[in-house]
């Protein structure tokens, strides 16, 4: 979609997502992975995660990974166009985190 | 042992809770054809149950692919009803949910909203065209399919709109 150029935030599990592709991951991989790093707090769900994969899909930020191993499960991982989108969103976050510190104070 | 229980719902979270609340007692669904569940009995709370209003038919080549995609996850189709799909997972692998943010629940009321919203149409324009042009009186179960129809869309809208104040809020 191009109608929301300049609306940068992603959502959390779009975020996680993309950068759980890194390396090519099939669905139940990106689910273990996401799980994993966020200590548990983020639990994507197959139907929330299977509509993220097909919309990033058709907007170019992931793609089918050239040969997976298994046919039967499709393995995906990130584009030139979904890491630039995933660096834009973590100079956001930092933004973020840095007017929220300076405005709240240090965390205790 | 096999046992099967007539039962017509309105409301498929009702319905949820009550596939999940029979699973805690032992009774597995195992096959649906409306408006009959097939219970195998079983280990209680083997399995959590889900229902989802498919985009498409669940033999359409999209669907399958879902399905497909679902399967690779431990979730195992158990049966349908025209869009409706009966999904389960074993609570041993941990909670089941289909949806994990608001935007894809919101996503999945619309679809039905607009699902129930295009029957009742239908069938208030065919009660009424048919009740001014023809004068038969069976237009009325038409009428009245269009009336029932607005139950759940009522209901359904409201969760909906409440998720959307959410959002406004919450990601």
């Amino acid at each position: 979609m191009a109608e929301d150029q300049g609306y940068v935030a992603l959502t959390e599990g779009v975020y996680y997502i993309l950068l759980a592709l890194h390396s090519p991951l099939h669905g139940y991989g990106i689910m273990q992975w996401v799980r994993e790093v966020t200590n548990e707090r983020v639990n994507l769900a197959p139907g929330t995660l299977y509509g993220a994969l097909n919309n990033l899909l058709e907007r170019g930020w992931i793609r089918a990974a050239d040969h997976s191993g298994d046919k039967t499960r499709k393995e995906y991982c990130i584009t030139q166009e979904g890491k630039q989108a995933l660096m834009e969103e973590i100079r956001r976050l930092e933004e973020l985190v840095q007017n929220g510190r300076r405005i709240m104070g240090g965390m205790n | 042992m096999r046992r099967s229980i007539i039962k017509l719902f309105m409301d498929y979270e009702k319905e949820e809770k009550w596939l999940n609340s029979l699973s805690a007692k032992g009774l597995q669904l195992v096959h649906y054809s409306f408006p009959r569940y097939v219970f195998d009995e079983g280990e209680p709370g083997e399995y959590i149950y889900r229902i989802q209003l498919l985009e498409n038919l669940p033999t359409h080549a999209e669907s399958q692919a879902y399905i497909r995609f679902l399967e690779d996850l431990g979730v195992e189709m158990v049966g349908s009803y025209v869009r409706w799909a009966y999904f389960r997972k074993k609570a041993a692998d941990g909670p089941f949910e289909l949806y994990s943010d608001l935007e894809s629940r919101i996503r999945h009321y619309s679809q039905i909203c607009l699902m129930i919203g295009v029957v009742g149409g239908i069938n208030l324009v065919v009660g009424i065209t048919n009740l001014i042009n023809l004068g038969t009186p069976i237009a009325w179960l038409n009428v009245l399919a269009a009336g029932l129809a607005a139950i759940p869309f009522t209901f359904y809208g409201r969760r909906m709109l409440k998720l959307k104040r959410s959002q406004q809020i919450y990601e």
